[in-house]
Order: structure tokens, then sequence, then C-alpha cells
């Protein structure tokens, strides 16, 4: 097992050069110097303050030295200074902001599990039934509705119409004067829509998967086997077939981080989170290039353990992984 | 061969329908001149936010505008960047897959690295950090979408071409001396044009999704242009006073989407019945 994880690991090491370089390619798209933007609308700068701006953010050396002293610095997670008029350190810009972004994806993630299984589960065995057809519908159109719009949807009848639920923010204005047990009520109520929504495209991906998983394993001989001796159908279904069906879903769940970060950008921004997402739309906006540069390499770090973690449990999960 | 895929094809019911929405658009899209009620960049402040009503069947927008004219010019731009970026994405995807998939050894170690690192970004954020350098434009959006977008492409081609080159036609080909050239793009990739087509028809959609979800970020396509994306920032500005800007919008790219791909699929089963679930 230990031997497993440390080849894993020792694969991460490529991809994770391979998403430094990227990043990097990236922010030097740029035409021009990055720091031309805080010295553009000011005709006062002299020359020679815009060579000290650009010797600070060591845009005056070759690009792979350039390369290499980023590199450096990331190393000991040091991602640079914000453009923003507060100039504050990248990482802790980021740092104070992730909690928030992975507390709604690991939420979203469960729910996922929850509700995607037993539809996935239940569509499979009582295959061509009404609800097998109905879930059938809904999957599809799932795969095929914008969920930012399905947000609008939802904020207008939640928010506006019925007023059960609040549509912006993670807190109410007097969250202070709740006790502990209302203001966790309070942060529940705010985080109920964005969290149902960015699970809603994996919910319809990992309940197709489920079902036709399901299907696959409900055909091999040892279930007809488990049959053949008599067991009631139950213990064939939720013992047999449903532990060797839920095995690839590890795999699906990893594969579903990047999506679900990369729509935190849009759920946090449409519900004003202060999460990362809304961090790097701001960013994108203003056009602080640390911080995006930051938070695009962090994401796809944050997706690279993702698929370490599931390829891990994994692993652990079913033995015949480790041995080849 | 054809005749059967054809057949096939008419008979699902769902992929008809796809194709039905898929050629509607086409038509609508090429007829917006003549179908638009009114110019949907015509502002009248006499008549803003109104809702939906016999002169303007979708209401207006906050400057007046009619919003079923500017959804009928918008169904062109998501048209015009889905092909595009679609287009951009199989170049890419279907060159790297048949030079990994035909070459093998170091040349496929090294492309699907490099595709295995490019799945490592969430595709939103990479599209984003590129148009927040680049200034958001519809012709940036596309080339950012087409590029963030082949690597499941690359990965189909991949998989055809390494079943491909060793069958007889293959063998015969490089028997007569045919170049490698040749060989890739003559003989094996027109072979490999069916996964490609489902995976285009599919890709479409999704790409129409990504640029409506930048268009209502104000990343995609910026106003006065319409599209189905930036009508939505509209309704999400006025959301406890117009639900007509929010309703209509998400619906056309709900049945667009949904026409897109009940149409890739219909294509997939007609083509090779055997890869039904």
């Amino acid at each position: 097992m230990i031997k497993y994880v440390l080849k894993r690991l020792l694969m991460m090491i490529p991809l994770l050069i391979g998403i430094t370089i990227i990043c990097f390619a990236v922010i030097h798209l740029a035409p021009g110097s990055p720091t031309d933007l805080q010295t553009e609308m000011n005709p006062q700068v002299s020359l020679e303050a815009k060579e000290r701006l650009r010797a600070m953010y060591d845009l005056d050396k070759p690009l792979h030295e350039q390369y290499f002293l980023w590199v450096k610095k990331l190393a000991v997670l040091d991602l640079g200074k914000s453009f923003s008029t507060d100039h504050r350190p990248v990482t802790d810009k980021i740092a104070e902001r992730i909690p928030i972004t992975i507390t709604i994806n690991v939420l979203s993630m469960i729910f996922i599990i929850l509700v995607a299984i037993p539809i996935g589960v239940l569509s499979a065995v009582h295959r061509d039934s009404l609800f097998d057809k109905v879930t059938a519908v809904i999957v599809f159109i799932g795969f095929a509705v914008p969920t930012f719009w399905l947000a609008l949807l939802l904020m207008i009848l939640f928010g506006v119409n019925l007023g059960w639920l609040p549509i912006s923010g993670i807190r109410s204005l007097n969250y202070e004067y709740f006790t502990a047990w209302g203001a966790f009520v309070d942060l529940m109520k705010h985080l109920l829509l964005p969290v149902v929504l960015s699970a809603f495209g994996g919910l319809a991906g990992l309940s197709r998967y489920m079902r036709s998983n399901m299907l696959e394993v409900i055909r091999q001989d040892y279930i007809t086997t488990a049959r053949a001796k008599g067991l009631s159908e139950r213990v064939v279904i939720y013992k047999h077939a449903l532990r060797n069906a839920l095995l690839p879903v590890i795999t699906i769940l990893g594969l579903s981080i990047p999506g679900l970060i990369g729509g935190s950008v849009i759920f946090e921004t449409i519900f004003a989170i202060p999460g990362m997402g809304q961090l790097f739309y701001m960013a994108v906006m203003s056009r602080d290039y640390p911080v995006v540069m930051g938070i695009l390499f962090i994401g796809a770090v944050l997706t690279l353990l993702g698929n370490l973690i599931a390829d891990v449990s994994y692993a652990v999960a079913d033995p015949r992984i480790r041995v080849s | 061969m054809k005749s059967d895929f054809w057949y096939r094809f008419l008979k699902n019911k769902m992929a008809v329908a796809g194709a039905v929405v898929v050629i509607l658009l086409f038509v609508v899209s090429f007829l917006s001149p003549f179908i638009s009620p009114y110019d949907p960049n015509e502002i009248d402040l006499t008549n803003v936010l109104s809702s939906p009503s016999e002169d303007h069947l979708f209401g207006t927008d906050q400057l007046g505008r009619d919003v079923m004219s500017r959804m009928i010019w918008g169904a062109g731009i998501s048209l015009k960047v889905g092909f595009v970026a679609t287009g951009i994405a199989i170049f890419v995807g279907a060159i790297l897959g048949a030079i990994a998939g035909y070459y093998g050894r170091w040349v496929d170690a090294v492309i699907m690295r490099f595709v295995d690192i490019m799945l490592c970004f969430p595709s939103f954020f990479l599209i984003l950090a590129v148009i927040a350098i680049l200034e958001p434009s519809i012709w940036n959006i596309m080339i950012v979408i087409g590029l963030t977008g082949w690597m499941g492409i690359t990965r189909l081609v991949r998989a055809d071409f390494i079943s491909l080159k060793e069958r007889d036609f293959v063998q015969a080909a490089r028997g007569i001396g045919a170049s490698d050239f040749r060989i890739i793009f003559r003989h094996i990739l027109p072979n490999a044009m069916a996964s490609v087509l489902v995976a285009a028809t599919l890709g479409v959609a999704g790409a129409i999704l990504t640029e409506s979800a930048l268009s209502f970020l104000g990343i995609g396509v910026q106003p006065p242009t319409p599209s189905w994306g930036n009508i939505l920032t509209a309704g999400k500005d006025n959301i406890d006073i117009a639900w007509w800007l929010s309703l209509y919008p998400g619906l056309a790219i709900l049945i667009t989407v949904l026409g897109y791909n009940l149409l890739g699929e219909g294509i997939r089963d007609s083509l090779d019945p055997r890869l039904r679930e």
C-alpha cells in the first residue's frame, strides 16, 4: 500500500511541473508588461520609475530566469503581492477565502453522493419502470440546463417571491445577535442554494453512471450464482451487486472536482459569497495578475490532490488495483 | 451502411427532435435580419423594462430594447461561438491524437502527459485567466474555449488510431510506400471521424453553455452585441422586477443545448447501435 502511494506521489511531480509551466505561460501571454496597467493611467510616471517597478516584479530578467525565480518562491508558498491597492500577499488573500469554497464543494460532493447513488441504483434495479423513465428525462435536462440560469430562477422563486431563503452573502446582517445554533442555521440557509446548484451537474452525471454501472454488474455471473443459491433479491442487490458497482464511483467523484472548483466562480459571484471563486472573478475583472496566477495554480493543485485522494481510496477499497 | 445509418437515425424520435431544433436555430440565425421584429440595438427609454405584451412578446430590457429581437440575433452569436470553438478543439485534438496514436512511444507519452496536465486545470479557471489577459471579445472567447476543450478529442482519436494502425488496409498503404502524412490523413483519420463527429456535436453544446456563462459574468460577448448570456446579466440586475429577462434567454440556451445533445447521442446510436447502453 505504502509503495502504491509513493508511486502515485512520484507520478504527480511531472504534472506539477507542467502546471507551473502553463500558469507561467498564461500570464506571459499578455502583450506588453503586466505592470503597464499600474502606470498607463498616470502620465507622470517616469521611465525610470517604470523600470524600477519592472525590476520589483523581476520583469527585467530573461524569461527562463523569471520562471525559476517564480517557482523558487512558489516552493515556499510565496505567490507574490496583489496589484490591488491593498498590496497584500496573494497567499494571505487566498488563504482567508479558501475555507468557504472548500466547505461548499465538500457539501456539494456529499449531496451528490447521497442523491445520485440511490437514484442510479433504483433506476437500474427497476429498469424501464416509470421511475427510471422520469429520472432519465430529468437527468437529460440536467445535462443541458445552464446552472447559472437555474440559480436565477431559484433566486426569483425562493428569494424574491416566497422570501424563504436569503439570496446573497453567507450571513444575515444581524447574525451577531444570533445564538450559536441560530448562526449555524443562518449559515446553512445561505449555503443551501449554492450547494444544491453546484451539485447539479455532478448529480446528473453520477446518477447516470451509477445506473449503467449497476446494470453491468447485475449481468455478471457471480450475481447469477448468488441468486441460484437462493439468496433473497435484497441481499443480492444491496450486498453483492451494490458493493462492486460502487467502486468506480470513487474515480468519477475525483474527476468531478475540477468542474466543482471551476463552478465556484459562477456561484460565488451570483450569490455574493466571499470565497476563492469570487476573488478570482474580481481579480480577472481588475487584471490583478498575481492573484489570477495564484488561484489558477491553486485550482490545478486542488484538482491534482483530489485525484490523488480518489486513486488512493480506490486502492484501499479494491485490492486488485494495488497489485497491478 | 449509409442507408442503415439514416434508417436508424430517422426511427429515433429523440434524435430527429434534436435535429429539428438544430436546423431551426440555423434558419433563425440566417434569417435574423428579416424575422426580428425590431432592431436589436434600438434603445427606447420611454419603454424600459416593460413586461411581455403584444408589441413586445418577450418584453423589453433596461434600455427599452426588444428582448425577442435580441434573442433572435443572439442565436447567431451562440451558433458562431459554438462552431468556431468546436472547430478549433477538433483541429488541435484530432492532430495531436493522430500523432500520439500513430507514432506511439515517447511522442505518445509526451502528448498524453500534456493532456493530463491540461485536464488538471478547472477549464473555467483557465478560460477566465486567459480572458483576463487578452480582453474579452467574441473572437478571444471562441479561441480560448477551443484551446481548452481539445483534450477529450485527443483521447478519442488516439484510441481509434491505436486500433486502426495495425489493420490490413494501413499495412497495405505502407507496403506501397505511402508517406506517414498520407497514411495518417488519407487512410486512418477518415475512419476515425465517426467518434469525432459525435464528440463535436456534444462539444458545440458545451461551448454554447460556456459562452453563455462567460457572457453572463460580463467577460464573454460584450454589449451592445446581443447574446443570451448577457441578456441574463440584465435579468440578474433586475431580478426582483423583470422575470422575463431571466426566463426566456435561459430557456433558449436549455433548448439549444438539449437539441445538440439529442442530435449527438442520436448520431452515436445510429452509427453503431452496439454503443448504446
